[in-house]
C-alpha cells in the first residue's frame, strides 16, 4: 500500500517535471516577441556601462521592436576565450568587441556580419569620415566586419612625483631639449625606481606573457614578430635582436624594469612610469600624485606609435542580426561617437582634434591629445595580429620564456622562437 | 489528470478475469519504485557523463571550427596530427612528472602525519584540524594566495631573506615551476589522504603489536610487517584517487603558471584546453581527451589487478 503511494507521487512529480520543462523549451524558442540583443564587452568600468545604457535607452524609444539591450560584461584576461565558448555552445552574443589580436581570426572565419551596407545607409552616419587607416584591420575583400571603437595609442603614463625625488628630469623636459629617447627614458625609470624602491617602467599587461604589448618596445628598434604578409618570423631579425637585447639589460642589469614575476601597478603608485594605452587614463585617481602623459620615447629608428584596437560586430549566428546591426550603426553614428571619445578614441576623422578630444577628456591637456592620440592614430602601427593568433601566441609566449633569465643567450632564444612558430606563419 | 489506478487495472478489465495473476506484484511495484526513485540521477549521469563522453568520440573525428561554424567530419585526421603534434612528448612528461610527484610526496606526507597523530599525545586533534582544514578552502583561493606568496617578492622569499638565503623565482624557473605547482597541490589535499590513513591506523587491532613487542620486533620493523599490510587496503584507495586526481589538474596550473615556463607544466588537460578553447581547435581537443580517458583507464585496470600482489586482505 505504501509502495503504491510512493509510486503515484514519483510519476505524478516526474510528469510535473516534464511539462515544466515542455512549457519552458516553448518559451525560449519563441522568436515572434520584440529581441532582446546583447553585446558582450570587456570593460566592467561603471562609468562605461552607464553611458552604454544611456545610448541603448535613447534607442530603445525608438525601436519599439527592440525590448531590451544588455551589455554584458566578460573578464578581460580571458575574454575571447569566454566569447569563443559561448559561441561553441550555441549562446553567441548578438554584438561583441573583439580584440585586434583576434580581428583576423574574427574577420576571416565568416562569424561577422558584413556591415558596410548598414553603416552607408544609416540616416547621417557620414561613413566617409571614417578614417580609412583604422578600418583597414576589420575589413576582408572590400567588406567592413567590424567598427574599430576605440583606435586606442600607447603612451608613457609617468608619475613626475617620483621622478622628480630621484633628481631626474622629467620626460617633459627631455621632450623639450630633444632627449626623449628609450636610452634616458630607462635611466630615468632605473633612477626613480631605485630611489623610491619601487618599480621603474612597467609595460603594462606585459607580465613576461603579454609579449605583444612588447611591440610598444620594439617598434622603435624597427623590429617587427612577424613580415607584412605574416608569413615570415622577425623574432631573430638583427632590429628584434637589439631591441629584446637592450630590453634584458633593462630588466636584469640596470634593473630599471620589474623581473619576472613582479607585480607593480602605476595607477596604484608602484611605479614611476607605465606604457599603456591612453584610455587607461580613467584609472587615475584625483589628487593621487603628480602625473603626466608623453609618447613613446624615440628608438634608434626614431619617433613611431603603436596602437590598439578594438572592433564592434555583429555576429552572424544572431536570430536578430538585422536589429543588431541598426543599433551598431545608432550606437557608432556622429553624436554618440563624440560622447564615446571621452573613452575610447574614435575613428571619425572630423572628431580626431584636439579641441573635440579636450571637451570629453578632461584630464589629458590639449597638446597631450594631440602628440599622443592624433598623431598616435594616424601613425600608429598596430599591435602584433595573425590568423591563428591565439596558437602563435603561446607559442612565442613559451619560446621567451628562457629569454627572461638573467644569463640567457639572446639570440638563441629568439632563434628558437622563429623555429616554433615559422610553420604556424607558413600555413 | 486522467491517470488510472494500475493496481486495479488488471483487476477489472484483464483478458482473463479470476484467474490471472495480476500484473503488479509486489516484486515488480518495488521493482519500479527503485526505477524511479534512481531515474533523476540516472538521468543525469546520462545527460551529463555519457552523453558528453559518446560526444567527445564523436568531435574527435571532426574539425569543428566554432568562428567560422564549420563542423566536417575528417575521419582520423586528429588522431594523425596526434603522432606528428611536436609538443605531445613535452605535454605527456610534464603530465608524468607531475602524477608520479604528486603521488609518493603526498602519499608519503600523508601517512607519515597519519603515523604521527595517531600517537596518544597532547594536541594532536588541533593538529588534525590544522592539516585538514586546507581540504575545505576553495582550490582556486587556495591557488591564488600561493601564487602571491611564490612571488619574486613575495612572501616566501621575504622569509628567506630573512635568514639570508635568495630564494629561486619559484613559478618562473623551469625546474622549480614544477616542484612548486606539486607542493601547493599536495598541501591543498595531504588531509585527506591523511584522515583515510589515520582511520586504517586506528582499525589495527593493538594486540598484534603487544605480539610483536613480546618477540622483539623493532618498530620499523611492526610499521614494515603490521601496519603497512593492515592498511594497504587504504593505502590502495588512497593512491587510485591521487593518480586519477593528478591527471585531472587544471586549475593549479591556469592560476600559477599557465604551462610555463616553456611547456614545463603544460600538463594534459591543460593542454588539451588550450587547443579546445584557446586555439579553437575543438576536434583535436576532443582527441587529447580520449588520450587522458585512456590513460586514465589503463592506470585504474593496472592498480586495481596489482592489487591482488600486494593488498593483505580485501573486506
Amino acid at each position: 500500500m505504501r509502495a503504491g503511494k510512493a509510486l503515484r507521487g514519483v510519476a505524478v512529480a516526474l510528469a510535473g517535471a516534464l511539462a515544466l520543462t515542455a512549457c519552458g523549451g516553448g518559451g525560449e524558442s519563441a522568436d515572434s516577441g520584440p529581441a532582446k540583443l546583447r553585446m558582450t564587452v570587456w570593460s566592467a568600468n561603471e562609468a562605461h556601462l552607464k553611458l552604454f545604457n544611456e545610448i541603448a535607452d535613447e534607442y530603445r524609444k525608438n525601436h519599439p521592436d527592440v525590448a531590451e539591450i544588455k551589455f554584458d560584461p566578460l573578464p578581460f584576461d580571458n575574454y575571447t576565450t569566454t566569447l569563443t565558448t559561448q559561441i561553441a555552445g550555441g549562446n553567441a552574443p548578438d554584438l561583441a568587441w573583439v580584440f585586434e589580436n583576434s580581428a583576423p581570426d574574427f574577420v576571416a572565419s565568416g562569424a561577422l556580419q558584413p556591415l558596410d551596407d548598414t553603416l552607408k545607409k544609416a540616416e547621417g552616419y557620414q561613413y566617409e569620415d571614417l578614417s580609412p587607416a583604422t578600418l583597414k584591420l576589420w575589413q576582408n575583400d572590400g567588406k567592413l566586419y567590424a567598427y574599430p571603437f576605440s583606435t586606442s595609442p600607447f603612451g608613457v603614463f609617468v608619475n613626475t612625483d617620483m621622478v622628480k625625488k630621484a633628481g631626474q628630469k622629467t620626460p617633459a623636459e627631455l621632450i623639450a631639449a630633444g632627449q626623449w629617447t628609450w636610452d634616458n627614458a630607462l635611466a630615468t625609470a632605473a633612477a626613480a625606481g631605485a630611489k623610491s624602491g619601487k618599480a621603474g617602467l612597467v609595460i603594462r599587461d606585459f607580465d613576461y606573457k603579454g609579449w605583444d604589448n612588447l611591440s610598444t618596445f620594439w617598434t622603435g628598434w624597427g623590429a617587427q614578430a612577424w613580415s607584412e604578409d605574416g608569413k615570415t618570423c622577425g623574432f631573430n631579425s638583427p632590429e628584434m635582436v637589439e631591441a629584446m637585447t637592450t630590453l634584458h639589460k633593462a630588466t636584469f642589469t640596470q634593473k630599471a624594469l620589474p623581473g619576472p614575476g613582479t607585480t607593480a601597478d602605476f595607477f596604484a603608485g608602484d611605479s614611476a612610469m607605465t606604457v599603456t594605452q591612453i584610455s587607461r587614463a580613467s584609472l587615475l585617481k584625483d589628487g593621487g600624485f603628480g602625473w603626466d602623459l608623453v609618447p613613446l620615447p624615440a628608438g634608434p629608428k626614431g619617433n613611431y606609435a603603436v596602437v590598439g584596437q578594438a572592433g564592434l560586430g555583429v555576429m552572424k549566428k544572431s536570430p536578430h542580426a538585422k536589429q543588431a546591426a541598426d543599433f551598431l550603426a545608432f550606437f557608432t553614428n556622429p553624436t554618440n561617437s563624440a560622447k564615446l571619445a571621452q573613452f575610447f578614441p574614435p575613428p571619425r576623422q572630423s572628431q580626431l582634434t584636439a579641441e573635440t578630444l579636450a571637451k570629453t577628456n578632461p584630464k589629458l591637456k590639449p597638446e597631450q591629445l594631440q602628440k599622443v592620440v592624433i598623431d598616435g592614430i594616424t601613425n600608429g602601427v598596430v599591435k602584433p595580429n595573425h590568423a591563428g593568433q591565439a596558437e602563435l601566441s603561446q607559442q612565442v609566449r613559451a619560446g621567451l620564456d628562457p629569454l627572461w633569465q638573467p644569463n640567457a643567450d639572446i639570440k638563441a632564444v629568439l632563434d628558437g622562437v622563429c623555429a616554433k612558430i615559422q610553420p604556424l606563419l607558413a600555413k | 489528470m486522467t491517470q488510472t489506478d494500475t493496481r486495479v487495472g488488471p483487476a477489472t478489465a484483464g483478458p482473463a478475469p479470476g484467474r490471472a495473476r495480476p500484473f503488479w506484484t509486489t516484486r515488480r511495484r518495488d521493482q519500479l519504485t527503485g526505477y524511479l526513485f534512481i531515474t533523476p540521477q540516472l538521468l543525469g549521469s546520462a545527460v551529463f557523463v555519457i552523453l558528453p563522453l559518446v560526444l567527445v568520440v564523436w568531435y574527435s573525428l571532426h574539425e569543428w571550427n566554432v568562428l567560422a561554424g564549420t563542423f566536417d567530419f575528417v575521419g582520423t585526421d586528429n588522431y594523425q596530427a596526434l603522432a606528428d603534434d611536436p609538443n605531445l612528448g613535452a605535454v605527456l612528461r610534464a603530465t608524468g612528472l607531475f602524477s608520479v610527484g604528486l603521488v609518493v610526496l603526498n602519499l608519503g606526507l600523508a601517512l607519515l602525519l597519519a603515523v604521527l597523530l595517531n600517537q596518544k599525545l597532547r594536541g594532536t586533534i588541533l593538529f588534525r584540524t590544522l592539516f585538514f582544514s586546507p581540504v575545505v578552502v576553495s582550490l582556486v583561493a587556495w591557488t591564488i594566495v600561493w601564487g602571491f606568496l611564490l612571488q619574486d617578492n613575495g612572501g616566501l622569499n621575504s622569509l628567506l631573506d630573512t635568514v639570508g638565503i635568495d630564494g629561486p623565482n619559484w613559478l618562473r624557473g623551469e625546474g622549480t615551476a614544477m616542484v612548486s605547482v606539486i607542493v601547493v597541490q599536495v598541501f591543498k589535499n595531504v588531509g585527506l589522504n591523511m584522515v583515510l590513513f589515520l582511520a586504517a591506523l586506528q582499525g589495527v587491532p593493538a594486540e598484534l603489536y603487544e605480539a610483536a613487542q613480546v618477540d622483539g620486533a623493532s618498530r620499523l620493523r611492526q610499521f614494515w610487517r603490521i601496519t603497512v599490510p593492515l592498511i594497504s587496503p587504504t593505502i590502495m584507495l588512497t593512491s587510485i584517487i591521487t593518480v586519477v586526481g593528478s591527471l585531472q589538474v587544471f586549475a593549479q596550473i591556469a592560476v600559477l603558471t599557465q604551462g610555463g615556463p616553456g611547456t614545463s607544466t603544460t600538463v594534459l588537460v591543460y593542454y588539451l584546453y588550450q587547443q579546445a578553447f584557446q586555439f579553437h581547435h575543438f576536434g583535436y581537443g576532443a582527441t587529447l581527451s580520449i588520450v587522458l580517458f585512456a590513460i586514465v583507464l589503463a592506470l585504474t585496470v593496472l592498480q586495481w589487478q596489482m592489487r591482488k600482489r600486494w593488498v593483505f586482505h580485501e573486506s
